[in-house]
């Protein structure tokens, strides 16, 4: 260890708790399964003044049934989804994403919320949560509970359009469409305990031979994960078409770092989504 | 009989309930935790050494080059490394200044306040630039070691006939990553000396640089359990030992030194990079190799180490398994100001070999020939030459190859990758390859370096139970379960009686290293010879007759004092010139095929991996449980080295990717299914037959590899590792379309 | 702060910092040290423990949150000095070669026991994949835990002298 944090942790018991404890100390960091926060302080990374342990507010996890979709509570874990008949039917992208996420150690303990308010551009579920046209609850003590969608929720490299007093609680993921085909594709540094140098996710709608709708995200390839509205819009209104892969580089501003290189993101990127669009023909 | 069969390891116990003392498991009353202040930049003149005034340095000690008790050196071949850096320093993360705390909070926070001032000058990274550059790191010319073999005539040959084909094959940085990082507690005596315990392979290497280090030999050294080695705790240790050795001087109080794995990646040693340049000539029609002109080129860093013996090593294999009538290899270690390299499982082998193997695919592609077909040609038989001039017998290559080529005539297992979690599913588009690889490995030291070394071993009656004394550790591979076995089965006692004694040097003798496939082999004839001569000197004792039983003999003796003998290495009369490198290099060698069968993802250039053969000739199978778990963990050491271990470094020549998410070793999942064939062709002088086995699984994994991907995609990679932007950029130079 | 929590089997309380790695917690303060730790980042799994029954990186763990929980660790496996089945295997098998990684297997596969019945080899190697090991390419781990996993292996009995002398060895 780097060293041991002797900022004070505020525990809370619920989401009431919780946002109690935000609105008291907007400065202390939000800690849920520790997979992230923990790795940056070993790290030297972080030194936050205090944390938020919401571990213990078990109202945050869970899976509901309601509104048109499912809601996932912040606090559920990779392996929770894994393991929600509801989410295996409705998400299997979401499910494949959660079971491609460190390993069984981490999905048992990291979750869905700690990936959202982490805003990697590497995160797994990110992508998926984009293409199903996921909406993010915030709250806070003060203002009560907004909806924004994820496609908006990233406003910079690891910036969230989140105030100092709102916690992430939970997510709505709409009913799917019965003739949408969702896609997970993870390119990472190995086959688990993998950080990703190209993930993406995608939701195509097919009907009568012809896309009617279409969702492409992808992640690793620019400060934050990225709606690819250019490959979207050339997929839209015809056959499925691989070569509307091309318009990804539109989409996407890859860099070179120490997992990877921008020319072999841009490449592959586009290589795993040709595929994958000429698996709908 | 315990010899041939699978006895439970005798530590097993011991790690499967966490009860087995690793060096970080063991706190001393009063101990202090250390910590280590490094160079930041390659090469520079220290200015200054300051302490933060704002930090609470009361109970921080504060150690630099002048507080080494004895001499400032790590002593191994030459003097040339220092304990702490002193004025200069030479790479990156080179120790400039230590500290000790009353916890390991204090102490990391401590370094964090030790300001050192450097003057920078300019570094010399490039080996290709070493030799004679105006930027002097070592010697007179940067030249830690120059080699070379010849055999024939190489030149002529090469210029009277056959099909010329020549190849450069570049392979790069490996880290050895045992899980237990580097560790080790000094403690100081009550009679004013000094035991150092921690995690290490060769207990006698510690005595020798500490006895310089503190000015004394009032020492010993105890190995901890040890959490794997690989050659990356063959002689780090002795530093780490001399660090906490200096602390512990200057408290007076037990000191305890354990690298976080970020420093351990960032400041040890490494194997060795390497560009190796191959040119043959081979006769087209019956594609047998006429001649070989090898230059090799390894890149030693800023300090000696063990370099040279790793060229050694690196220009006696440089040929592969092949026989060549004239054959020239002229092999430089030269110096850089990159963090030293080491010694890594097969020291230099697994480099050339990569190149080796690589070079009959080429030439195989060339002549329009099976590359197959043409090892088979040219493989080495019983009664072949090698380029030392060494006549070998024993020789298992035929028989690996066939044994591989029959084992991999099953059905492969069941592929996950189309449904792996986020492998694209339907959508992945893969294709199958598949290669194979042949490696010889010679076992044990290098030419006479047995007989110089004479290692010794004790073998003991206490009560009704037998000791062996080594110094050669256990460090996973089994040593501590082989030797009682064999002594057991000498003595004809269940080996339940038989335990070695801890590795700690103020009980057991000098074995030599454990090191260079040599511990069974070698050190386990010893060890053979020592129960045999229990045996004897029992029989005297008693005057017993030939017959009878070590239990009957025991039964008669009128004492139950201890009865300790003595065994030492006895010389086979190798001959060996060590200036012209002829001679018989290696007692023995060991023979192995690998085919590895993958996919290649075409889209990612990722390297699916789905089964590894491997047919190894062992000479015998001590325990073949043991022997094949070595066998496969360093045949996926070999598979990390072809494809995902990457060390990335930054503008001073510091590994940047210093962290397990970074520096990918396989995991479960990235590694294939493994199929070992033991193959037993007896070496006379090996305790049952055995030849060495430690190394030689990690010699040809990428080669086949290479050649595997080669056959799934079209592309040709003379590269290690071949890393999936690798792949990928050579997928793209064929052009898209092509490629499925 | 004082924290008291379950480990295996037994009521322990701890005077810890909140933030306090349960690794550091375990091993300096509860000397139970078993679990290993070979990045401190979640990546090797030698520190893998249960909690309530899931395997966890003991290293990204703060204290804080073990709190009220019951917390496993490679010593509580055996039960009453016979070994778990997944012990027993790797010592038949060969699972175990340095040994360092071993107690995080143990616990992962033990957790892969208590919930799934009978797994392929896939489903084993993707449960254990995080857990690192550099002496045995898995082989014989995946083996042991197959073994395991389909009742092959009993529990064994109590340990020999021979190995009771190693377990004692310290400097």
């Amino acid at each position: 260890m780097l060293t041991t944090s002797q900022s004070p942790v505020y525990v809370a018991h619920s989401l009431d708790e919780a946002l109690t404890l935000r609105a008291a100390h907007p400065e202390a960091m939000p800690l849920a399964g520790g997979t992230d926060v923990m790795v940056f302080i070993e790290a030297g990374a972080i030194d936050p003044p205090g944390f938020i342990d919401l571990w213990a507010a078990r109202d945050m996890a869970g899976v509901a049934d309601a509104d048109g979709g499912l809601w996932i509570g912040a606090l559920t874990t990779y392996t929770d989804l894994e393991r929600d008949d509801r989410v295996v039917k409705a998400a299997p992208a979401l499910v494949e994403a959660a079971r491609t996420v460190g390993a069984k150690q981490i999905q048992n303990r990291g979750t869905l919320g700690g990936n959202i308010a982490n805003a990697s551009p590497a995160g797994d579920t990110l992508p998926v949560l984009m293409a199903l046209d996921a909406e993010v609850e915030v709250a806070s003590k003060a203002r009560g509970a907004r909806r924004i969608p994820i496609d908006t929720l990233y406003t910079g490299y690891r910036k969230l359009a989140v105030a100092p007093d709102e916690l992430i609680t939970r997510v709505f993921l709409p009913t799917p469409h019965p003739a949408d085909v969702q896609h997970f594709r993870k390119v990472g540094t190995r086959l688990a305990q993998a950080i990703s140098k190209v993930v993406f996710g995608a939701r195509v709608r097919l009907e009568g031979g012809k896309v009617t709708d279409a969702r492409v995200a992808f992640g690793s390839v620019a400060a934050t994960p990225v709606r690819c509205p250019k490959v979207e819009a050339a997929l839209v209104g015809r056959a499925p078409d691989p070569a509307a892969a091309g318009h990804l580089l539109d989409d996407i501003a890859p860099i070179d770092d120490v997992r990877s290189t921008a020319d072999y993101r841009r490449t592959v990127a586009v290589r795993t989504l040709r595929s994958f669009i000429s698996s709908l023909a | 009989m315990h010899i041939g069969r699978d006895i439970v390891r005798i530590d097993g116990h011991a790690k499967v309930t966490g009860a087995a003392r690793y060096v970080d498991d063991v706190r001393p009353d009063d101990c202090l935790y250390a910590a280590t202040v490094r160079s930041t930049i390659a090469h520079g003149r220290i200015v200054s050494i300051d302490q933060d005034p704002a930090f609470d340095w009361s109970d921080v000690t504060l150690a630099t080059a002048k507080d080494v008790p004895g001499e400032n050196v790590v002593a191994l071949m030459t003097d040339d490394q220092p304990v702490l850096a002193d004025g200069v320093v030479r790479h990156v993360a080179e120790p400039v200044a230590l500290v000790a705390a009353p916890t390991r909070d204090k102490a990391l926070a401590a370094v964090r306040h030790v300001r050192v001032t450097y003057a920078p000058l300019d570094p010399l990274f490039d080996p290709e630039a070493s030799e004679g550059s105006a930027t002097r790191i070592f010697g007179e010319d940067n030249v830690f070691s120059r080699i070379t073999i010849d055999h024939g005539d190489a030149r002529g040959a090469l210029a009277a006939g056959g099909t010329v084909i020549e190849g450069t094959y570049r392979v790069g940085l490996q880290e050895q990553l045992y899980i237990e990082p580097q560790g080790m507690i000094a403690i100081p005596r009550a009679d004013g000396g000094m035991t150092l315990f921690g995690s290490m392979q060769c207990p006698y290497y510690i005595v020798k640089a500490l006895t310089r280090v503190l000015g004394h030999d009032k020492l010993n050294v105890v190995q901890a359990a040890t959490g794997g080695g690989f050659g990356g705790k063959e002689e780090y240790p002795s530093m780490v030992a001399a660090h906490a050795a200096t602390l512990a001087v200057k408290t007076g109080k037990p000191v305890k030194l354990i690298y976080r794995r970020d420093e351990d990646l960032r400041a040890t040693t490494k194997r060795h990079p390497a560009i190796m340049h191959y040119r043959t000539a081979v006769d087209p029609d019956t594609g047998k190799l006429l001649a070989a002109d090898i230059r090799l080129l390894f890149d030693g860093g800023a300090y000696n180490t063990l370099s040279p013996v790793v060229l050694s090593r690196g220009v006696i294999h440089a040929m592969g398994p092949y026989a060549c009538p004239n054959v020239r290899v002229e092999g430089r270690m030269v110096a850089t100001h990159t963090p030293p390299n080491g010694a890594f499982r097969g020291f230099g082998a697994p480099q050339v070999m990569f190149a080796a193997e690589r070079h009959m695919d080429r030439i195989a592609r060339t002549l329009g020939r099976d590359p197959l077909e043409l090892r088979r040609i040219n493989l080495y038989r019983d009664g072949d030459v090698t380029p030392t001039g060494q006549r070998l017998h024993d020789v298992g290559g035929a028989e690996v190859v066939e044994r591989a080529m029959a084992a991999c005539e099953a059905p492969l297992p069941p592929s996950m990758h189309g449904t792996r979690p986020g492998g694209g599913g339907s959508a992945g588009r893969r294709a199958p390859g598949r290669g194979v690889a042949i490696a010889w490995h010679g076992c044990g030291f290098t030419g006479n370096g047995e007989a110089a070394l004479k290692g010794k071993a004790d073998v003991a009656l206490e009560g009704d139970r037998v000791v062996v004394y080594t110094a050669s550790t256990d460090i996973g591979q089994g040593t501590d379960t082989i030797f009682p076995s064999i002594v057991a089965d000498v003595l004809g006692i269940d080996v339940e009686r038989v335990r070695n004694a801890d590795h700690d040097t103020g009980l057991v003798p000098d074995s030599g290293p454990t090191v260079a496939s040599r511990t069974a082999m070698v050190v386990g004839q010893v060890v053979k010879r020592g129960a045999e001569k229990l045996l004897d000197a029992l029989r005297a004792e008693v005057g017993g007759g030939p017959d009878d039983s070590f239990d009957a003999l025991r039964a008669k003796r009128k004492t139950d004092a201890p009865l300790r003998v003595q065994s030492q290495y006895e010389d086979q009369g190798a001959i060996w010139d060590a200036t012209t490198y002829q001679g018989e290099a290696y007692p023995t060698y060991g023979w192995s095929c690998v085919v590895v069968d993958l996919d290649v993802d075409l889209d990612t250039g990722e390297v699916l991996y789905r089964r590894l053969v491997q047919a190894t000739d062992v000479g015998k199978a001590l325990n073949p449980v043991l022997c094949s778990g070595q066998l496969e963990g360093g045949a996926l050491q070999g598979l990390g080295y072809a494809t995902c271990e990457e060390v990335v470094l930054d503008d001073q020549h510091g590994m940047i990717n210093n962290r397990l998410t970074n520096y990918i070793i396989p995991t479960s999942l990235d590694a294939p299914e493994m199929v070992t064939e033991l193959v037993e062709i007896p070496f006379e002088f090996g305790p049952f037959g055995a030849k060495g086995i430690g190394e030689i699984p990690h010699d040809v994994p990428a080669a086949a590899v290479a050649q595997a991907i080669e056959a799934a995609a079209g592309v040709v990679l003379d590269v290690l590792p071949m890393t999936p932007e690798r792949v990928m950029t050579a997928l793209e130079a064929k052009g898209p379309g092509r490629d499925a | 702060m004082k924290i008291d929590f379950e480990l295996n089997g037994q009521a322990v309380s701890v005077e810890a910092a909140p933030m306090a790695r349960l690794l550091d917690v375990l091993r300096e303060d509860l000397r139970a040290t078993g679990s290993k730790e070979g990045c401190g980042e979640g990546e090797c799994g030698a520190c893998t423990v249960l909690i309530e029954g899931r395997a966890v990186n003991a290293c990204l763990v703060p204290t804080v949150q073990v709190a009220g929980h019951k917390v496993l660790t490679v010593e509580g496996l055996a039960q009453d000095d016979r070994l778990h089945p997944v012990q027993t295997a790797f010592l038949k098998y060969g699972g175990a070669q340095c040994g360092i990684c071993t107690p995080g297997f143990l616990v992962a596969a033990a957790e892969l026991l208590a919930e799934h019945p009978s797994p392929t080899r896939l489903q084993v190697r993707e449960a254990l994949a995080g857990n690192l090991c550099r002496c045995t390419g898995y082989q014989k781990i995946v083996d042991a835990v197959v073994a395991a996993l389909s009742g092959e292996v009993e529990p064994a009995g109590a340990p020999g002298d021979a190995d009771l002398d190693r377990a004692s060895r310290t400097c």
